[in-house]
């Protein structure tokens, strides 16, 4: 709540980096990509694995349900004061990039209520290969594909392809059963991302969620330092 | 008086959340009131002449600088639904911040001070109306044009209606428009020797009972 601050000047408007009372915010991480790729199972493997070394909560942007909060409730990889569910209009692209207020607001209510935190996930609702988060919303995005959707999706390029900060190609574990290429899928990715990071994961096996993991902690010490 | 400032408060792409929200359509087309553009059509009319006319009644006492406090006090009084009232709070808040940033203002400022988790819409609208150097029958337009034009695009979306149908409807809701304008900027100029009480607190109870039911549903497409 804002009764307890002592600042007299009122909340902040957009991607202001230190919070009404002078503390540095949370660092805000989107996660996007289409429908099914991965993005709440990826958010709740990236839980699992930070929640005991930072303080953490989840903002997601279902289309017409609550689907991906119950989840991650049900899940219980976080108490459920840390997930917080914004309603879109059917638009998720539009409440992450052209009309981010419900999610400002959705960010700064989680710092207000269970901070202080060090990392906010921001999930989009499954869209298109355009979406993209504004930079008004979070700092870092993830671009979450998956090998069964087409493995020519990378060489489609497109926004979220091309310059989200990491691109993960997820459900490595289906390539043999789908038929994907995934030396191809690497090559054309590298090609359209000029020296962007790309992770091949599978959340079924392997290593799992541990490559965006350590991605994720490498921002965060950035934003803090 | 910029007549461009008004096309930007005005405009529906500009970001203050109002795309999440369908202004009681949702709730309409699942009764089964609204099924195409003629009653998409008289449903925005009576939301015109209900809470359109209260909110630009609102809109236009707060961009002649009435006590934002005592405006929303009285929007609640004319909001019997508890939904309604979040919804119209949320999206107040929203607003706020799309107009600080646009038309920074100490009066703005102060209302985010007096108001963190918002305000009623039409009193935030009424006071960046001010802000962006408008006066009250621009802020009363714009109250009144959002009343329908939310519904419309909704519409659209849920029934996949004809867009230009829809755009249509709005077309031919503009000159009462005006008048519900004119009595809001009428009943708004009453406030400072009368108070509050002379804005006006026409609702349509249907609206209300609507997004009660709506609020209640677990799958739906728009936040009210
Ligand atoms: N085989 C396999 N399945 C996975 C993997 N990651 C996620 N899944 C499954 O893929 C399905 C979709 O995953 P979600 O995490 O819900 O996908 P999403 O991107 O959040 O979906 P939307 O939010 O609906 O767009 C679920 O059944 C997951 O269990 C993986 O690495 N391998
Ligand atoms: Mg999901």
């Amino acid at each position: 709540m804002h009764l307890g601050h002592t600042h007299d000047g009122p909340a902040a408007v957009s991607a202001d980096a230190r919070r009404p009372d002078g503390t540095r915010r949370a660092l805000r991480v989107g996660l996007g990509g289409p429908v099914g790729s991965g993005k709440t199972a990826t958010v709740a493997a990236l839980c699992r694995a930070l929640r005991a070394e930072l303080s953490l909560a989840v903002v997601t942007n279902d289309i017409y349900t609550r689907e991906d909060a119950e989840f991650l409730l049900r899940e219980a990889v976080l108490p459920p004061e840390r997930i917080s569910a914004v309603e879109t209009g059917a638009c998720p692209h539009t409440a992450i990039r052209d009309d981010i207020s419900a999610n400002l607001e959705a960010v700064e209510d989680l710092e207000d209520t269970v901070g202080p935190l060090d990392l906010i996930l921001v999930e989009s609702g499954g869209d298109n290969l355009t979406a993209t988060f504004s930079k008004g919303l979070v700092d870092a995005q993830i671009f979450v594909i998956d090998v069964a959707g087409g493995d020519d999706i990378p060489r489609k390029g497109g926004p979220g392809v091309t310059t989200a900060d990491l691109l993960v190609v997820n459900k490595t574990d289906l390539a043999p059963y789908v038929g994907s290429d995934l030396a191809r899928m690497s090559a054309d990715a590298r090609e359209q991302r000029a020296g962007l990071p790309v992770v091949f994961q599978s959340l079924r096996g392997g290593d799992g969620v541990a490559d965006v993991a350590a991605w994720v902690r490498g921002r965060l010490a950035a934003w803090t330092a | 008086m910029s007549r461009a400032a008004l096309l930007v408060l005005a405009d529906g792409r500009f970001p203050a959340g109002g795309h999440a929200h369908s202004g009681g359509a949702e709730a309409a087309v699942k009764a089964g009131r609204i099924t195409d553009a003629a009653t998409l059509e008289e449903f925005c009319r009576g939301r015109l002449h209900t809470a359109g006319l209260v909110a630009g009644a609102l809109a236009a006492a707060a961009a002649l600088g009435a006590d934002p406090g005592e405006l929303d006090a009285a929007a609640d009084a004319r909001t019997p639904s508890p939904a309604l009232r979040t919804a119209a709070r949320r999206l107040g808040r929203q607003l706020l911040r799309a107009a600080r940033s646009t038309w920074p203002s100490s009066e703005l400022d102060a209302l985010a001070r007096e108001f963190p988790k918002g305000a009623h819409q039409p009193v935030v609208l009424g006071l960046a109306a001010r802000a962006a150097g408008l006066g009250p029958e621009d802020a009363a337009h714009c109250a009144a044009y959002e009343s329908v034009s939310g519904p419309a695009t909704a519409t659209v979306r849920l029934l996949s209606l004809d867009p230009f149908d829809a755009t249509g409807a709005l077309a031919r809701l503009a000159p009462e428009l005006d008048r519900v304008a004119d009595r809001a900027v009428a009943a708004a100029r009453r406030v400072r020797a009368e108070g509050a009480d002379a804005l006006p607190a026409a609702s349509g109870p249907l609206l209300e009972v609507g997004a009660e039911w709506h609020a209640a549903w677990p799958v739906r497409l728009f936040a009210s």
